[in-house]
């Protein structure tokens, strides 16, 4: 029994990981507090449906088709709409509440034209739905597939970000976009493929949630909300952080849905959160003084 | 946020240009304040908002509501209330004071069911609620005479409930174990307050019970313990993101309780579309009649209009409040509201479910309250009463 919720909660958590890891990249390096991050994730979600109900395509297709289009759309959506803000932003803090302001709206525009298209029922399908057993314990394929994913596309960018100069210049921009500017890089394209890469990873995990989960046109919030909690705790900008704090949530989640009580799994989720933020304002592998 | 429909610009931008004459009744404006967008949407666009325009729809292609000997058509005005309950009261008060609508129809759900009944019941405007279940049924109707609640109380589902258990009970089909879990929310609370008191009283052992917070995102915990329960029935008062859930992570759990109860969803239109052949055997809220002609009609027109079925508890309930509102302005003969509420009272109407006359302002045996799939139909199989369906028990088992 341990190891079916061991489980489960970690499939659960790399869901969390999964749909935090796009945010922690925009509002860390680009520094762009997406509010209508959910909503992208939704759209995603919508077109993986399409792909599967419409089309009588694999979503797994939609895989490799999503979230290039994604990454189009949201590196056209910060060079149009956000690049202003970040230029005429005198101070950091300052770029967030304008960010803020201007990624509200969008919410609004994104979740408008998904209501006159699909409107505000709910949708959902079956796709990869089978129990896999793993060590005597059972899972269903499709959250598997998204926690694998989670840790791949995690380490993977983290490799990434670490191992290349592309890398190494994007953490730069996120830890001072000033003073990388001084060895000659473009903070504005690193910015906005942080920007594109948020948005192709949240299409990711869009199209992968919509594999289980049941969702409608005005859920984005709830996501965008969880993936915040997420990026916070785990230290913002850092792809570890995320996975380490998404995997956390998922498996207190889960243990305290077994061994206490379900009705206090929020409650612990914000316990922990609370708990964080007290003791490493910072996120658990996020750096102090940023 | 104000929307109107097409229909209500175009009967603007004609009243703008005719100067209609004051004196006859040109057209009728009926309004309302529906979720829209928020977490009440999902509910309101599968039961409620098609059965609006398709009432609407259906009366104006008659040429619209015969009053005093000749036809009236109507007119609508739309507002999103995005699930909210001061927006709702808000929208409705603007209905009635700024544009002055002769009818209103209902939000969704209980809760802006209630929070918006004040406003009715000041201004005298009939309130058919249709997707509002609530035990305070019975007193609201005294304090607001002019509110209609429909769908029924808890306490009638949750009797209905245990009466259908008992039956099984008694001719040794399951056990006397229960596991149930219930959402946080209003009707998770209601029902499973109301459920918990039915069950223990009718000898049922509660062996697992628990509530969940509303956005649980995986239930295979909850279902991991009640399937170690041991219990033979398993309730759910869920909503429909976790009822579908609960169905996947059932079955990729290969979790087959004698008894499957679940909560709403069940009867929506995507849950056979996404389960296919796993949906036979579970059950639910609501139920339709098999031999029923006219609601079959119904759900078929409903399907050609929407391109998607009705809700197997609600959408037929729905349709039959509007149709006995149509009844009641048209024997009544002219826009008074106060007679048409008492006629709402006091007359029989022809609905899809079969001639209704209210009981205190509520529905009484007019339709099914506890509902089970066989053979891809969502049956009626609770209260037991003339044409109730003989529930299937074991569950069969999940299907690859």
């Amino acid at each position: 029994m341990l190891l079916e919720v061991t489980l489960s909660g970690v499939t659960l958590g790399g869901m969390y990981a999964l749909v935090a890891m796009g945010l922690t990249l925009q509002y860390g390096v680009a520094r762009i507090m997406n509010l209508s991050y959910g909503e992208l994730l939704i759209a995603a979600a919508f077109a993986a449906l399409w792909f599967y109900t419409g089309l009588a395509l694999s979503p797994l297709l939609g895989l490799l088709v999503v979230p290039p289009l994604a990454f189009a759309a949201s590196y056209a959506i910060y060079r149009v709409l956000l690049q202003p803000l970040v230029r005429r932003a005198k101070t950091r803090d300052a770029l967030e509440v304008d960010s803020i302001l201007a990624t509200f709206g969008l919410l609004f525009v994104i979740q408008g034209v998904m209501l006159a298209l699909f409107g505000g029922a709910y949708f959902s399908y079956s796709f990869l739905s089978f129990p896999l057993q793993i060590a005597g314990a059972t899972v269903a394929a499709n959250r598997l597939l998204a926690l694998v994913l989670a840790v791949v596309i995690g380490l993977g960018l983290y490799l990434a970000l670490t191992r290349t100069r592309l890398g190494t210049a994007v953490r730069a921009v996120a830890v001072d976009p000033v003073a990388a500017q001084l060895v000659a890089i473009d903070v504005r394209t690193a910015s906005a493929l942080a920007f594109a890469l948020g948005g192709a990873l949240v299409a990711a995990a869009g199209v992968l949630v919509s594999m289980f989960l049941t969702f409608n046109a005005n859920l984005g919030v709830v996501f965008t909300l969880k993936a915040l909690v997420v990026v916070i705790m785990g230290g913002v900008g850092n792809l570890l952080g995320a996975l380490v704090a998404g995997l956390i949530l998922g498996l207190v989640e889960n243990y305290v849905a077994v061994f206490v009580d379900p009705g206090l799994t929020l409650a612990a989720t914000y316990a922990i959160f609370l708990l964080v933020l007290l003791v490493r304002p910072q996120g658990l592998l996020g750096r102090t003084g940023r | 946020m104000m929307r109107f429909t097409r229909r209500a610009l175009a009967g603007l931008a004609a009243t703008a240009l005719v100067v209609a004459p004051a004196a006859a009744q040109d057209k009728v404006k009926i309004g309302y304040a529906i979720s829209k967008t928020g977490p009440n949407a999902g509910g309101a666009t599968i039961t409620q908002i098609p059965n609006y325009e398709m009432w609407v729809k259906d009366v104006n292609a008659k040429g619209g509501l015969m009053i005093g000997g000749k036809r009236v058509p109507i007119e609508v005005v739309e507002y999103d209330d995005r699930s909210n309950s001061e927006e709702a009261v808000r929208a409705v008060e603007r209905l009635i004071t700024q544009d002055k609508v002769d009818l209103l129809f209902p939000p969704w759900g209980t809760g802006l069911n209630l929070a918006v009944g004040p406003v009715f019941n000041k201004h005298g405007y009939p309130q058919l609620a249709f997707s509002a279940v609530t035990d305070r049924a019975p007193d609201l109707v005294k304090r607001w005479p002019n509110s209609f609640w429909l769908l029924g109380t808890s306490g009638q589902y949750v009797e209905a409930l245990t009466g259908l258990l008992k039956k099984m009970r008694d001719e040794k089909k399951i056990g006397d174990t229960v596991a149930m879990i219930s959402i946080a929310d209003g009707f998770g609370i209601d029902l499973s307050q109301a459920a918990r008191k039915g069950f223990t009283e009718a000898g049922f052992k509660l062996v697992y019970d628990k509530s969940y917070p509303i956005g649980t995102q995986d239930l295979s915990p909850l279902i991991g313990e009640a399937s170690r329960s041991g219990a033979d029935t398993f309730v759910a008062f869920s909503y429909p993101p976790d009822t579908m859930a609960l169905t996947e992570q059932s079955k990729v759990a290969s979790y087959a309780p004698k008894v499957m109860f679940l909560g709403v969803g069940v009867g929506f239109p995507m849950y056979p579309q996404r389960f296919g052949a796993n949906v036979e055997g579970i059950m639910s809220l609501g139920g339709w009649s098999k031999d029923n002609a006219s609601t079959a009609a119904y759900a078929k027109k409903h399907e050609e209009m929407f391109k998607r079925g009705p809700d197997r508890w609600g959408s037929q309930v729905g349709y039959s409040s509007l149709q006995m509102l149509e009844q009641a302005i048209e024997r009544v003969g002219k826009i008074d509201r106060a007679a048409i509420i008492k006629e709402l009272q006091t007359g029989t109407f022809d609905t899809v479910l079969g001639k209704v006359k209210m009981a205190d302002n509520m529905m009484k045996d007019n339709f099914w309250l506890i509902g089970q799939w066989q053979d891809g139909f969502f049956v009626g199989v609770a209260p037991q009463r003339a044409g109730v369906g003989t529930p299937v028990v074991p569950k069969a088992p999940w299907k690859p």
